[in-house]
Order: structure tokens, then sequence, then C-alpha cells
């Protein structure tokens, strides 16, 4: 029966594997509803993080398709992870289907397949759950009992590489967009399937907001280039439209977070407290397509931070966004926070902070009764002028003096985040790493008087994103990021005086160049993801799983017939007038804008951020009908008592 | 200049009760390792308001003492731990609102109020069922009369330190064919002494397999039925809690 339950079957096996609670479900706020809620016309989600649990549970993303799905009576949503693989040899053997930790139900019974992919890496991971699932990889092969498989997540705003596999993608928010595809598969189940698969693919690729691609067709140049992505059916438009969610107050979500048994990579709550950032940092892929800034009120998030901590018991909570000290009400929330949460031992973090010294107040009001021990600030580039190329709008002294602040207010560590193989980039640039670490070093041991405070730079290969001003840029090659960081590591551990106090991790510069691939590839690309999956790749996210010789491999074989290889999509400058794979997905972002702003970055020109600048005509509110989003509300939190009430009915004399 | 920073305001609020809970863990939470629990259990103790007692400094910890956790993918109906509260408050109370905020499959089967003494000190043997699921009575019972008939029975499992040898037969106080399940399946009880290294049902499975060939051909079915101090018949455990209430007495 179609939504049975497989655990009878899996149960066995889980005995024979590492960490088996990440299969068994069970999560607190966990949803299971009856398979038939609303009958025949249900609308039955399986929604996929395609990593390892412990990555995926904690994804907000995920969470909030899974509740917003869940709350509407005719339709349920289960979550699916990847399965590592010692319990994926075991399924094979034993003939168990990829499942659903909520219900343990077969993915391939479900209607929809949706995976949320923040990251390439998870590609080959997608064929696997496939393929588990009973489900051919290729769209082509799939008939009407098949689901149909969805991507969404900021890695489906070019799902070229993808697009044999998928049915169809979603761009930009989810959350409204997940409920007008039930809708319309609601209809067309209700109708009795008129015209099956193909027909429901229609529908869905008419409304302008779902990208099918089977219904596009890509003709090549002689020389490999793209000649013309068309669409082949009438009715479906030339470009997919990204969906936008105007006021986050409205859609209050996760409300109840799910809490796993199982240790995952974030430990906290998380509350988003805005969306989008316009800071105009030129390889930031998150910043481009997630224009317009749209904050979540004062009042909001204080809701959302009582409600969540209530229905989930964690201790800390930590406000998400691309660059939190950005919110126009920031010290007001974090005062306000920290005041009800006082006494309560609830820890609040910022994860993501820009290097500004008001962040150091924002911080020591944070932690005014915990421990300070590290603060993190990303100026990416090491010198001023590669800083100017990439719009980070950060001078040195603006560095020196944000972690004067900090190790003056107590703080012991400070981590440097920084970037490799950006555009225009020397040695020179890079190099300028380990004088910024010394001074940083030298500015903390006089502000502090002590000897023991340290500084971290890490630093990886950058990765040239569709729909930024860079998607146009030349990659840097493996050898030649690996080669320019080995210089950095000897600056900084030349110096005897700095040597113990500041530390140097980096990303070697191989998985950056299948990342690269991945970004920035066509349809052709599919061939070379699915002949890595074949030869065993899986959790290429994982270094201990991932291969860079088998991508290698795969790439020469499954592209020999072809006028382009692994250096074409990667380490190649492309012109103005060539057709990118993902320029039918419609970002909001005007192609004349972006190169525009790739010209001002090869002549070190900064753009403002237009939130407090007049507009710079990047084209996203008027095409997409949006606006910013911004306070100040002028309002506060009030007092609060927090965590009391188990406590009246607990007490000894109450009984 | 800045100092080395001490945590402000007063210190946190001494523990003025200390408390004893059995709980269960069943079903598919079996799975479920020591970590996971204890992550579970301080979350549940936040949201059902239990005003536990902290310790100092900069990163306050509730006060909670685990003793002797079954293994990961064993099941247990007698598992302990110990935990200290800032305000005193009625343990009936406490086992309602925590086993309502903990999920299904990690049940609070009773809370009592802490008498003197270790409680580790109490749990000196554990009871033990175990379902040998494909295998029927007629096959194992030979399998333990030659096991029990031996004066050692050693087995190896890797331990945090690398592989470790020991002895499972000295601490077998009682092995024995219980029962039959539903599926014609032989159910086993065990009475085993804790010892260091813990001597579990899985290494005695491990140690009969090697000596009688013993192979069920799926993983078999764990549960600690009880643990506690050893009866004077060495034939199974007492209630490890029960002597706290007699100590207590009736104000308690």
């Amino acid at each position: 029966m179609p939504g049975e339950s497989v655990f009878p079957a899996l149960e066995p096996l889980l005995e024979q594997v590492s960490k088996p609670i990440q299969y068994v479900g069970g999560e607190l706020n966990s949803t299971v509803k009856p398979w038939e809620v609303a009958g025949d016309e249900t609308v039955r989600w399986a929604l996929m993080y395609p990593d390892a649990y412990e990555v995926g549970v904690p994804n907000q993303g995920v969470m909030i398709l899974y509740e917003v799905l869940n709350e509407r009576p005719d339709a349920l949503a289960e979550r699916t992870y990847a399965v590592w693989p010692d319990l994926e040899a075991l399924m094979r053997e034993h003939g168990v289907p990829q499942f659903t930790v909520d219900g343990h139900r077969p993915v391939g019974d479900f209607d929809v397949f949706g995976l949320s992919f923040s990251t390439e890496l998870g590609y080959t991971n997608m064929l696997t759950a496939l393929d588990l699932a009973g489900i051919p990889l290729h769209a082509a092969d799939r008939d009407d009992s098949h689901p149909v498989v969805v991507a969404g997540g900021h890695a489906a705003f070019n799902p070229e590489p993808v697009a044999h596999f998928l049915d169809a993608a979603i761009i930009g928010d989810g959350e409204e967009a997940v409920l007008a595809v039930t809708d319309i598969v609601g209809d067309w189940k209700r109708e009795g399937r008129p015209g099956g698969r193909e027909e429901l693919l229609l529908r869905l690729a008419r409304t302008g907001g779902v990208y099918v691609p089977r219904f596009y067709d890509v003709t090549y140049l002689p020389d490999g280039r793209i000649q013309r992505v068309a669409p082949n059916r009438p009715g479906v438009p030339w470009r997919v439209s990204k969906h936008t969610v105007m006021d986050l107050d409205a859609w209050p979500y996760p409300k109840q977070p799910l809490v796993p048994l199982a240790e995952s990579v974030h430990e906290r709550m998380s509350v988003e407290i805005f969306r989008g950032c316009t800071r105009g940092c030129r390889f930031c892929q998150a910043g481009m397509i997630t224009r317009p800034v749209r904050e979540r009120s004062i009042t909001g998030i204080g809701e959302m931070v009582e409600q969540g901590l209530a229905a989930t018991g964690f201790e800390e909570v930590g406000l998400l966004s691309l660059s939190s000290a950005d919110h126009s009400e920031i010290a007001d929330v974090t005062k306000g926070l920290a005041d009800r949460y006082e006494g309560t031992n609830t820890g609040l973090s910022l994860p993501s902070t820009r290097v500004d010294a008001f962040n150091i107040d924002l911080a020591n009001e944070l932690t005014r009764n915990g421990r300070r021990s590290g603060l993190t600030f990303a100026p990416e580039g090491g010198s001023e002028r590669i800083r100017k190329v990439i719009n980070k709008m950060v001078s040195e002294e603006d560095l020196i003096r944000t972690v004067a602040a900090a190790y003056g207010a107590g703080w012991r560590q400070v981590k440097l985040y920084f970037m490799c193989g950006l555009p225009t980039e020397t040695d020179e640039d890079v190099l300028q790493i380990a004088e910024l670490a010394k001074k940083v070093i030298e500015t903390g041991r006089e502000v502090s008087g002590r000897r023991d405070i340290r500084c971290t730079v890490s630093i990886g290969g950058f990765v040239p994103k569709p729909h930024t001003p860079f998607q146009w840029a030349a990659q840097l090659g493996a050898d030649e990021t690996d080669a320019r960081l080995e210089k950095l590591r000897d600056a900084i551990r030349s110096d005897k005086r700095y040597g113990r106090s500041i530390g140097f991790r980096y990303h070697d510069g191989k998985p950056g160049v299948v990342e690269g691939l991945l970004s920035r590839g066509d349809r052709r690309v599919g061939r070379v993801i699915e002949a890595v999956w074949r030869g065993g790749g899986r959790f290429d996210g994982w270094s201990e799983h991932f291969s860079y010789d088998r991508w290698v491999a795969a790439a020469e074989q499954a592209l020999d017939d072809e006028p382009v290889d692994l250096a074409w999509y990667t380490t190649r400058e492309r012109e103005e007038s060539e057709v990118l794979p993902w320029d039918h997905i419609d970002s909001g972002l005007d192609k004349e804008w972006l190169w525009q702003d790739w010209l001002d970055a090869l002549d070190e020109t900064e753009v403002e951020d237009c939130r407090w600048t007049p507009c710079f005509d990047c084209g996203v509110c008027p095409q997409m009908g949006t606006e910013i989003e911004i306070g100040p509300t002028g309002k506060t939190l009030l007092p609060l008592t927090v965590l009391g009430s188990g406590r009246e009915r607990m007490a000894e004399h109450a009984h | 200049m800045a100092r080395q920073r001490t945590p402000e305001g007063p210190p946190p609020p001494p523990a003025v009760q200390k408390l004893r809970i059995r709980y269960a863990k069943r079903g598919r939470l079996r799975f479920s390792s020591t970590r996971d629990f204890s992550r579970a259990l301080e979350r549940a103790l936040r949201r059902a308001g239990v005003p536990m007692a902290f310790s100092a400094g900069f990163h306050p910890h509730p006060l909670i003492s685990y003793a002797n956790a079954a293994p990961t993918g064993t099941a247990s109906e007698a598992e302990y731990l110990e935990i200290r509260l800032a305000e005193r408050v009625a343990p009936e109370a406490v086992r309602d609102a925590l086993d309502e905020a903990l999920p299904d499959g990690l049940d609070v089967l009773e809370v009592r109020e802490a008498a003197p003494g270790a409680l580790a000190d109490r749990l000196e043997a554990s009871e033990w069922e175990v379902r040998l699921r494909g295998v029927r009575p007629p096959q194992v019972e030979p399998a333990l009369a030659a096991y029990l008939a031996l004066e050692r029975a050693e087995t190896t499992r890797v331990v945090k330190s690398g592989p470790r040898t020991f002895d499972t037969r000295e601490p077998v106080l009682d092995l024995r064919v219980a029962g039959v399940g539903e599926d014609g399946c032989a159910i086993l009880r065990m009475v085993v002494r804790h010892t260091t290294p813990s001597v579990r049902p899985d290494d005695i499975l491990t140690a009969l397999r090697a000596v009688t060939g013993l192979a069920p051909p799926v993983p078999p079915l764990v549960t600690r039925l009880a643990q506690g101090p050893l009866r004077p018949d060495r034939a199974g455990v007492a209630d490890p809690l029960a002597t706290d209430e007699e100590v207590v007495g009736p104000e308690g």
C-alpha cells in the first residue's frame, strides 16, 4: 500500500550503522499526518535537504516549508536526508527504499519530491536519493507514477547542470511558492489528472514562476558557447521569475522549530531578522539574489524568540540574516532581548557581523554575563585595493579600530575571514593579509595589555557565482590557489614575534574548482555529475568523501565529444555578449547593471548601499514589483516574564 | 587597560533539593545515545520550567548526574539520573511535567527525593531481557548450558582506548530461557553484575557465539528490565530508589 511505513524492514539495519538516531525521526515538533488526510486528493510533499541529517535538520528553509505545508488541511509534508554510505549499502542489499524520517514512508510514493540546494555539492546526493527511491534519474524517463522532482534554494538560481534530473525548479523565497504549487497539483488531482504528468508540468510552467527545463531547448555555437535558450511550448515564458515574500511579519516561521535528539551542526534556535542584503559585495551571490532587504519588525522578532524558546527549550538563539548588525533597530533588539532573558541562562548570538566597532557594542550586550571567547569578522580581501574591487567597504583603519574595541572589551580571540583568487588579485594582495594580521595582534597586545590574545586567519578559494557581477570572471585554478595560499602561510609563519599568536586555516583549491564547474555549468555538466555518481561520488561537501580526481576524470570522459572542458567552465573569462546558462532565470537583477558593476570592479570603483543612498538601478525592485522594507518602527521590547510557567504547578506548596 | 573579566552579579542560588529519576528508553528511541538523551533532557527541563540549580562561572550548566546508562541500540525500563534544584518542588509534579516535555519513547517513570549516599553505589547489577529474533528455544538451550559450564569466557570489544579483552562469564549470575515470543523466538533473561569494563548482553552473546557457534540471523532486541542492589539470593535486583523513601520517611 502506498505510504506504508518501511520501518519494520529498516529497524534491523539500524543496529548495524553509525549514529542510528538520525534515521528514526520523532523530533520534537515534527508532524506525521495520516496518508489520506484529505482523501485521494491529498497533496503529499517529501522534502529533502541533500546532505547528512546533522547538516540538514537545522536548515531553516526546509523547516519553514515543512511547517507551512503541514498547516494546510489538504497537504502533508515529510522530511528525508542523505543516508550515509553504510546505510545505503544495507538498503540496497535488503531492498529498502529512500524513506522519510517522519512516517518512514517511501519517497517514491509522494506527489512532489522537493530538494533544497544551499550548495551545488549536494547534487550527487540527489542522485543517490532518486535511485534509492526507485525514481528514474532522468526526468524524461519518469511516468505518472513518479513524484514531480522540484529543486529550490540558492543553487536553483542556475538549475542547468541538474536540468536533466529535475522536473521543475522554483526560484527565490519558497513559502508562498510551495502553497501555489500545492494548489495546482491539488486541482489537477481532483480533476482526475488530465493530460498526465506533461499537463501538470505545463500548468506549473505557465504560471511564470516555475522553471520546467524540458520546455526549454538549448542550442550551442560551434565553439561550445550557448547560442539560445528558447521555450518550446506555447504559453511557457521566455524567462522564469523569482519569488519574493514581502512581509516577513506575515510569515513568522518556523513557529515550532524542530528539536532533534541527534547532535546537529547548529545547536540553537534561529530567528531570521531580515532577508536580503544591499551592501553590494560583488562576490556574494546570496546578497545579489535575495534583494531587496525586507526586515522583520522588532516586535515580530521578540514574539518569535519567545514562542520558539517555549516550543523548543533551546538554550541559545541566533539572530539570522546576511548581515545582522544592519537591521534598522538592531541595538534595541539586542538590548531588549538581553534584558528579557537576563538570568535565564539563555544565550543570544549574531552570526553574521561586519567589520564595524558598532558590532562590538552589540556583541558586548549579548554576552553581558557570558564568556567572551571569539569574534569573527570578514574583511574578505587583504589589501585596500582588492577590497575596492569586491566592494567590501572596509578600510584597514576600520578593521584596526574594530579589533581594538573587541580586545579592549575582553575578547581574547578574533577570527578573520578572507578569500583567495578574487578577480585582478595578485600575490601581493594576498600577502597583505599577513601584514594585517600582525597589526591586529600588535593592536590587541597594546589595548589588552596581555600576550595571550590570538587572531586566526581563515581563507578559502573564491568561486564566481551566477547572478553576480563576477559571473563573467575567470576562476583561479586549483594549483595557483594552493601556491598563493602557501606563500601566505610562509609569510605568516616566518615572523617569530607573532608566530604563535596568529593561526592559519585554509581550504585547498580543488573543491572550489568543482563547485565552480557546478555553479556556472550548463546542461552538459549533468553528464559529469552522473558519471561521478556512477563512479561512487557521494557527499561532495565532506573532505573525507570528496575526490577531485574522480571529478577530473569524469569531466574528461563525459565532455569528450564537446568543445568544452573543466577549464572552459571554470578558469575562462566570459565576454559581455555571451549567453550565460542562467540568463533565462530572472533574479530581477538587470544584466546590464551587473556588467556595469563588473566594469566598476575592474576600475576599483565602490558602490554604496541603496538602503541609505539613492537607487543604483540594479533592477530588482521595478522588475519584481518589490521595494525595500525596513524600519525603524520606533517600538521596543517590553519586559516579559519568561520560563516561569512551569514553576507554579511544580512548587511544593501547590500539592 | 582591560582586566580579566569575571561574571557579574551574584553567584547562582545553591541547590536545596536532590531528586532521583528513573526513566525508560523505548521503541525507536532505543537508538538514542547517552549524549542524545542528555541534550533532550536539558531542553525538556527548560521547557518544563524545572527550577534547576546551576554551576557557577561564565558557562553555567544545570546540575545533573547520570548513572550507568544503557548502550545505544539497547532499550531500557530502568535508567537512572539525579538532578539538583534551586527551589523545592513536589517530585510527582516534576515527573508529570518532565515526562510531558520529553519525546514519546523517553518516558519518566519515577521521581523521588534522594537519600544520602551515592546513587551509583546502589546500581550493583542489571536484569536484562534479550529477544533472540529468529532463534527457537531448543536451539539456544544447549548453548546456554555449555556457556554456564565454563569458568571463563573471554570476549574482545573496542573501547575508547582500543580493543580490550575481558571475561564475560564471572559477572553472569543468572542466564536462562524465560519465555517464547509471539513469533516463536527465544526470550532470554540475564542477571549481570556491574563490573569494569562493564559486561553487556552483546558481549555475552559474542562470547556465546565464540563458544557454541550460536549466531542469530538478525540482531537481538535487548532491554534492561531493572538495575539496583543485588538481592541476597543473587537472582535479581531490588529497587534502588526504595531505600530513599524509607530514609526520607512520611514527611517527604
